[in-house]
């Protein structure tokens, strides 16, 4: 593990609101092309954890380390940081007042300094590939939610991120649009993109895990390949948690 | 403005139903009649007529009314007086425009200021702060006699000395400091959760609030902003107790000693109407507008 560089590794990472104690020591190492699923009841810490990973949320202890190198230490320039890592919101967090295109060119023209027409080209081709080429002038607002979550993904896609954090992005949409987005994130995974994704869909986890992550109060208490996880949970938490999960019908 | 009233200042971005002037109005001219079809129009108009006739009834009735049609209610007058006031009445929309400029500008830098978060900006924040506490609490025509008279009387170099110049500047930093409180509740209304989003694309703080804060901010607050152009274009009546070259009011004050007879004043009065009540109509509709797609359950 030592020898070769991770692409994210995360070491004794705490992290407080207040009192509150969100992250209470969060070991995990990630290789390039792995996607990594957190499952974990709401509240366990899955949403700080990618702030975190983001520099959205700034941690109290530990490092956070991308390819190599400490992102948390002092002097690190955050907007470097964050155009290597990409993220997408539960709630989708599209700016209201700008067509498709131009919430996908913002960070390309502003932060890349990509010139317009150069984002645009890219912006197209993503939307294209997301089948949403016809939605390119729309507002948001005109969109259903899982296009808008769709948007969301080619938005962050679009900075071409080393590393993609998808924050539980379907709990918002109502069913039958869970699927779509999932399928956007499926092909994000078969192209060999590195993922951390937050998420309470189990089956999905399931299918396109190479490992799941049980988070719990703020540590991260059992992890292992989907198939084990998901068969043979060694921790009682993740047994009880697995059990509530299957007693909903979601698994 | 000058009165004060805090209604001006609350920017329409709260969820919740509200008495708020967009209800009003369509209660008052759009929905209710809507609703009630024909025959809710012409109870409406019956009813408008006889107050109308009673008031003016009353008042044409009175003892001392044919004394008061003529000091107030002079046609000739009116005729005569009319067009030079009207003429003048440009000076105040000149005003009007340019202390708007000035004013919308400055303001949202004060804005700004006031909403930069950390320790650092401390200072700007206190700046900020201090200044609108200020000015919003000065009464604006002891502002703009403070400027109008004691500026031009320091006979400064190179700082105009017209009383014109220096009440207009009353206006601007008082209204300035009005609008930026409007600005500020318009950014502070502005999900953290798009702060979020637009950091998360690498944007900087400052990129961040040009092109996701300060756009959505200025939107949302458009009603209320539009009620302070309102107040400033009244307001700029009171430069004539400054200038020289007389405006509308002081127009019709002039002409009004002229002759002792105050119909002037109802020219100026007149005029001044013509453009606010447009206004004011059109904020209405744009309070409805808003409402309707808050309804609609769309973002703004």
């Amino acid at each position: 593990m030592n020898a070769a560089v991770q692409a994210l590794r995360l070491q004794d990472v705490h992290k407080s609101f207040g009192k509150l104690e969100v992250l209470k020591g969060i070991d995990l190492d990630m290789a390039e092309h792995e996607v990594v699923c957190l499952i974990g009841a709401s509240g366990s810490g899955k949403s700080t954890l990618l702030r975190c990973v983001n520099l959205l949320d700034s941690i109290d202890r530990g490092r956070i380390l991308l390819d190599g190198v400490d992102i948390t230490s002092r002097g690190v320039k955050v907007n470097e940081v964050r155009r290597r890592i990409g993220i997408v919101f539960q709630a989708f967090n599209l700016f209201p007042h700008m067509t498709v295109i131009r919430n996908i060119t913002l960070g390309p023209t502003e932060a890349l300094k990509l010139s317009r027409q150069e984002a645009e080209e890219r912006a197209a081709d993503l939307l294209d590939r997301f089948g949403l080429a016809d939605k390119r002038d729309d507002y948001p607002d005109r969109l259903s939610g899982g296009q808008q979550q769709r948007v969301a993904i080619v938005r962050a896609l679009a900075m071409q991120p080393e590393i993609m954090l998808l924050d539980e992005v379907t709990s918002a949409l109502d069913p039958e649009l869970v699927a779509e987005v999932l399928n956007v994130i499926r092909e994000l995974a078969q192209g060999g993109m590195t993922m951390l994704i937050a998420t309470h869909e189990m089956s999905f986890a399931r299918d396109i895990a190479s490992r799941v992550c049980f988070l719990d109060d703020g540590r991260i208490l059992e992890q292992g390949p989907p198939e084990r996880i998901f068969t043979q949970p060694e921790n009682a938490r993740t047994r009880e948690f697995l059990q509530r999960i299957i007693d909903a019908g979601r698994l | 403005m000058s009165s004060g009233n805090p209604s001006d200042l609350q920017p329409i971005v709260d969820e919740g139903p509200g008495p708020q002037q967009g209800d009003r109005r369509s209660r008052l001219l759009g929905g209710s009649l809507r609703q009630e079809g024909v025959k809710g129009v012409a109870i409406a108009v019956a009813s408008t007529a006889v107050v109308l006739f009673v008031i003016v009834w009353v008042v044409v009735h009175s003892a001392n009314w044919p004394a008061v049609k003529q000091a107030f209610f002079n046609g000739q007058e009116f005729k005569d007086t009319f067009p030079e006031i009207a003429r003048r009445f440009g000076r105040n929309i000149a005003y009007f425009l340019i202390a708007e400029v000035f004013i919308l500008a400055f303001a949202l830098v004060l804005a700004v200021m006031r909403s930069l978060t950390g320790p650092v900006f401390f200072p700007l924040r206190l700046m900020a702060i201090v200044y609108i506490d200020l000015f919003r609490g000065i009464p604006l025509i002891l502002l703009v006699y403070l400027l109008g008279f004691g500026v031009p009387g320091l006979e400064l170099k190179g700082v105009p000395a017209a009383g014109e110049f220096w009440g207009v500047i009353a206006l601007i930093l008082c209204y300035s400091a009005y609008v930026a409180e409007v600005y500020r509740a318009g950014i502070e209304s502005v999900h953290p959760s798009q702060v979020g989003a637009a950091r998360a694309l690498a944007l900087s703080r400052w990129k961040t609030l040009r092109f996701v804060v300060i756009p959505q901010a200025v939107r949302r607050v458009v009603p209320p902003l539009l009620n302070d152009f309102i107040g400033l274009q009244k307001d700029t009546a009171l430069i004539a107790f400054v200038g020289l070259i007389p405006e509308a009011f002081k127009q019709a004050t002039i002409d009004q000693q002229a002759d002792f007879n105050f119909t002037p004043l109802l020219c100026a009065a007149v005029l001044f109407l013509a453009i606010t009540i447009p206004m004011t109509r059109l904020v209405d509709w744009l309070l409805a507008r808003q409402r309707a797609r808050r309804q609609a359950g769309t973002a703004l």
